[in-house]
């Protein structure tokens, strides 16, 4: 009468590592209290990662491969103030701008589930504003890697043509995900602000019921793409 | 012995989320053309999957036409040939086993088995579905451009992918990284959605380890495309503006053509890891719901609980992690540190136990079963066949030293085949024949689908168990022709002969299966909701085929795992998981 017994497993948690088990392959769901949502975006997410990650394993070997000498990134990535060019300045203010709207992104979300509808609205818009902002400094780094210094996809003055490829594929990449962040924080702002999350209103990518758990969801990639600017802080302007 | 009216909360927790809303489409497009239903979604994937699978089966019969009667098909040129080898392999694994193990089988069979209406999002299922089906007319596009389709061999290899002189160099090439591209971002949309259902969607009582092997099968290799598909996407990427713009990531500086490229200082090795880093658990994509079906296609038709339910399940897990670490095993002759050559070998050998367990666990639930020799049965043991086979092989290739002598022959290729190609094949077979009178609410012919079955097994045996020989002799794969060759003696040939001759006839025999499939959907016998007595929800439900929403008025509770064949002192042979418990007291007491 084994597999009776096994019909009929009891409900009751088993104390330790195995309630722990139990719990997590437990029926219905694996993560308790998790919308299908945000199960998704912290998926996609890991899969992001292996994006990012491969870019960044590729922008390791193409510059440990590559014969030519890497050009410096305190000279090509300073600005002249005065006369005197100051290394990485401007890199400093992005990543200085990128963080804060993590810290704005933090906060609506943190409002959005008091359903406190205009302070929510307000550190949206003020996300998004600043993830633009981003955007715009990051065009102004290229038009002036590309027309000033003549760097191109393909070669640069200062060394390695490489340097140009990834500079461009890596940061482009990075760029089109705050893109992408940014316009869908313009269209948060505006579903909160018309009461839209309230009224549940469903959403024409998932076409389900809208609630403040997607500012969370948004939030998640939000700050995924910031941590993903500090590794490429790190890698392409601090190496 | 009488049922006690027992109460149900007492074995099942009672639900945590709220019914699933459905969408309810008014239109007929919005029904069956843009439908969001997982299970018209399921056969839109197969149905395409199948239909450039068919392209690809042609392709391999022009290059074995080649091969045996060489320049006898006078329109079949050299570069003629290598496109057709690129593209059968490119389209068979990613367009047609991955679509149809993951977007067909896993559309299907996720929500059904689990107890789920529908997917979690069932409008990006749908999108998923049409932007796989555009990745497949661009990569059918890339056969009529100016200089054809890429005929770099499936694996793409730079700098010769993209250097003039390899046919398909001019659009081919790029019409293959975004098509790849396209059916990646298709992929992951549709891969988001079975791995939150499996998660996140399942009905009451349905525990992770009540999953039936086929859900485990399936989540698994759902986990490895969306965490090794990334590789490929940006190798995509990398090597579409190496072409493009002109920059060097993989392109060193190469003499072409008499003339100086512009490139510089690139590095093709980079191409081969991230390739193989996908290249690698794409292979487990398509083996591991081909276990997973193939474990519950034995334990039905042997009538016997799976062996090592707990094992088989682990085994999975164990499988998918491990294929992320062995991807090198691949590029034994590429050039590479020995020591890395030591690691991967043995971490491919390494796989081998977790394999050889299921294979073991497979043939104990054979033995003694009540084995009924029924279609997919016996396309179960054709894979049991056929996987021993090329498991078996892989041991060699597996080992950097043995490796290295047979690399790039038909040795590889007879492995890879028996191990990949018709193993899974042989399971989807079998599964479409197992599935069929669920789907369609139709029996199969069952004449035709044995001599389908016997035709494609000894068929298949006649294609690839020569090529060994074949291999070990040192006839390279990719070869155009290698007549007038002084160390192949004549016999080599005749082989090949034969070879083609068995694989036109299996060729064919897959026309029979389609043909089968099509006309008993139409005037095959009525099939009943539960015709080979199985468990699993999918034959539980209150229609055949399942309506919307699947299951009805109520959703299904589970009260025990998929495999309660053959249980002492039951009544049938079979206990439906959505059968509760009987109280044991009315046993004792009748």
């Amino acid at each position: 009468m084994s597999t009776e017994t096994m019909a009929s497993d009891s409900l009751e948690l088993k104390p330790g590592l195995a309630g722990f088990f139990d719990d997590w392959g437990s029926d219905q769901r694996a993560f308790k209290g998790v919308p299908w949502g945000k199960a998704m975006m912290w998926i996609f997410l890991v899969s992001d990662t292996f994006i990012f990650g491969c870019f960044l394993a590729s922008y390791m070997t193409v510059r440990m491969s590559t014969l030519d000498p890497w050009p410096s990134a305190s000279e090509v990535f300073a600005l002249s103030f005065g006369g005197a060019p100051i290394p990485l300045i401007l890199i400093a203010i992005m990543t200085f701008v990128l963080i804060t709207s993590s810290g704005t992104m933090a906060l609506a979300v943190n409002y959005g589930y008091r359903k406190n509808k205009w302070v929510t609205f307000w550190l949206l818009l003020a996300t998004a504003l600043l993830g633009a902002t981003f955007v715009g400094m990051q065009v102004f780094e290229w038009s002036k890697l590309i027309f000033e210094e003549g760097v191109r996809p393909w070669g640069n003055p200062m060394g390695a043509a490489q340097f140009g490829s990834v500079f461009f594929m890596v940061t482009g990449f990075h760029g089109f995900h705050v893109s992408i962040g940014v316009i869908f924080l313009f269209i948060f702002s505006y579903k909160v602000a018309t009461g839209h999350l309230d009224k549940q209103t469903p959403g024409w990518f998932t076409k389900r019921g809208g609630n403040y758990e997607e500012i969370e969801i948004l939030g998640l990639y939000w700050h995924f793409v910031d941590l993903v600017w500090v590794f490429i802080f790190a890698f392409f302007y601090l190496w | 012995m009488e049922h006690i009216a027992h109460d149900e909360t007492s074995f099942v927790r009672p639900a945590e989320v709220g019914e699933m809303e459905l969408y309810h489409p008014k239109t007929w497009l919005g029904k069956y053309v843009f439908s969001q239903d997982a299970k018209t979604i399921a056969i839109q994937y197969a149905g395409t999957a199948i239909a450039i699978g068919m392209v690809a089966l042609v392709l391999s019969w022009l290059m074995r036409l080649q091969l045996a009667w060489p320049n006898t098909f006078t329109f079949i040129d050299p570069a003629y040939y290598l496109q057709a080898v690129t593209m059968h392999g490119m389209i068979m694994v990613v367009y047609l086993l991955t679509a149809l193990f993951l977007g067909g089988f896993g559309n299907y069979l996720i929500p059904l088995m689990v107890g789920a209406r529908d997917m979690v999002f069932p409008w990006l299922n749908m999108i998923s579905f049409w932007v796989y089906f555009m990745a497949v007319l661009l990569l059918a596009a890339s056969f009529f451009v100016g200089g054809g389709s890429t005929g770099a061999g499936w694996t793409l290899y730079p700098p010769q992918a993209i250097l003039p002189g390899t046919p398909g160099s001019e659009a081919g090439i790029l019409l293959m990284l975004a098509s790849l591209a396209v059916f990646i971002i298709g992929f992951t949309m549709g891969g988001l959605n079975y791995v939150v259902t499996i998660l996140q969607a399942r009905t009451r009582g349905m525990t992770l380890m009540r999953m039936p092997l086929t859900v485990w099968g399936i989540f698994v290799a759902t986990v490895l495309a969306l965490f090794a598909f990334p590789a490929l996407f940006v190798s995509a990427i990398m090597m579409a503006l190496d072409i493009l713009l002109g920059t060097s990531f993989f392109m060193p500086a190469i003499m072409t053509m008499g003339t100086e490229s512009e490139h510089v200082g690139g590095n093709p090795l980079l191409f081969q890891h991230l390739f193989w880093f996908f290249g690698h658990p794409e292979v487990y994509i398509v083996a591991l719901p081909a276990f997973g079906i193939v474990s519950d296609l034995i334990s039905v038709h042997a009538r016997k609980n799976i062996f090592g339910y707990r094992m088989m399940v682990w085994a999975i897990v164990i499988i998918g992690a491990l294929s992320f670490v062995v991807w090198a095993h691949h590029m034994y002759v590429s050039g590479m540190n020995p020591y890395f050559g030591f690691f991967f070998a043995t971490t491919t050998l390494i796989i081998a136990v977790p394999t050889a367990l299921k294979v073991y666990n497979w043939v104990l639930t054979l033995w003694q079963g009540n084995i009924h020799l029924t279609v997919p049965m016996l396309f179960s043991i054709a894979f049991l066949l056929f996987f021993i086979n090329g498991g078996m092989t892989g041991l060699f290739l597996g080992n950097a030293t043995v490796s290295m002598p047979l690399s790039d022959t038909l040795f590889v290729v007879a492995h890879f085949h028996m191990v990949m190609a018709v193993a899974p094949v042989m399971v989807v077979c079998g599964a479409i024949y197992h599935w069929y009178p669920k789907i369609t609410g139709r029996w199969y012919h069952e004449g035709m689908a044995r001599f389908h079955f016997w035709v494609t097994f000894v068929g298949s045996y006649l294609v690839f168990l020569p090529m060994h020989y074949l291999g070990i002799m040192g006839v390279p794969r990719r070869y155009f022709e290698i007549t007038g060759t002084s160390f192949l003696p004549d016999s080599a040939q005749s082989v090949n002969a034969s070879i083609t001759i068995a694989a036109l006839v299996v060729g064919f025999a897959q026309l029979v299966f389609i043909f089968n499939l099509v006309v008993s959907s139409f005037n095959g016998r009525k099939a009943p909701g539960n015709p080979w007595n199985a468990t699993t929800l999918e034959w539980q439900t209150a229609h055949t085929p399942p309506e919307h929403g699947n299951f009805g008025d109520e959703l299904p509770c589970v009260y025990r795992w998929a495999y309660d064949y053959s249980v002492p002192g039951a009544e049938d042979d079979f206990i439906p998981q959505n059968v509760p418990p009987r109280d044991r007291q009315a046993e004792v007491t009748p």
